[in-house]
């Protein structure tokens, strides 16, 4: 019912995890999975692009959170990008926004790294 | 819509992602309402938060959840019930803290589904009792 996807683009010193669909457990622990092998490659300046993901729940949010941890533990960062303005307030609201960047756009939430 | 309240009634199996169901039940009624984009993608949210926690705590032999909407002129309502063994507000607000222990406890304090739910509804209200759970929300109109 549920369909999702995970889109990684490598450059150089950063990555982009783009997602689509629903950010539940299920997409959430495949997002976690991919996030691990890039900070194990040695990648800990990431960006997650949620411009596709429609929905995200708040198992979907701890998810995120573990993310976040797993790179501040490396110190490295995490900036999000593509949120809707709901997501966003949630993301405030929850303290995301504390520990990782919001922005509008890939191009700016790279740039922010 | 009418001034007469029209009603809806939806029954999901706690099967996985059944949520979204009630979520895009939630939301053509929500815009058949013409609540706003942003406003439709909150009740997604609250009612996709409120399944959840029925899903996982109510223990319900029959893993039925049913959901009755009510779309009044200035305002959606919506109950979600289930038969479970029914559970309390303080195992609603901190049974499912976000992620494992790690370096930010704020993260922590704040991440749970009832908070999500009462920051972007106007009004929730819980009752709850051994024979099951009801959460009344109530999303209303901007003027």
């Amino acid at each position: 019912m549920n369909k999702f996807d995970i889109q990684i683009r490598e450059d150089g010193e950063h990555a982009v995890i783009e997602t689509a669909g629903y950010l539940n457990d299920a997409l959430g622990e495949q997002l976690a999975e991919k996030a691990r092998e890039l900070i194990q490659n040695g990648y800990t300046q990431l960006v997650i692009n949620l411009e596709k993901t429609t929905l995200i729940n708040s198992i979907g949010i701890s998810i995120l959170i573990e993310i976040i941890e797993a790179l501040h533990e490396r110190e490295g960062a995490l900036n999000f990008c593509g949120l809707s303005a709901t997501q966003e307030r949630t993301f405030r609201m929850m303290a995301l926004a504390k520990y990782a960047g919001i922005f509008p756009d890939e191009e700016t939430a790279i740039a922010n790294l | 819509m009418s001034d007469t309240a029209k009603q809806v009634t939806l029954t999901i199996p706690m099967y996985p992602d059944m949520e979204l169901a009630a979520a895009k039940t939630a939301s053509v009624l929500a815009e058949l309402m013409n609540f706003g984009e942003g406003e439709v993608e909150e009740i997604q949210l609250a009612i996709i938060e409120t399944c959840i926690n029925a899903f996982e705590h109510s223990k319900s032999d029959d893993q039925e959840v049913h959901i009755d909407f009510l779309l009044k002129d200035d305002e959606l309502q919506f109950k979600v019930t289930d038969r479970g063994v029914g559970i309390s507000t303080d195992t609603l607000d901190g049974s499912r803290l976000l992620g494992s222990p790690g370096v930010h406890t704020d993260l922590r304090k704040r991440g749970r589904g009832l908070q999500i739910i009462k920051s972007l509804m106007d009004e929730v209200d819980i009752e709850s009792s051994p024979n099951g759970t009801t959460v009344k929300i109530i999303k209303r109109k901007k003027p």
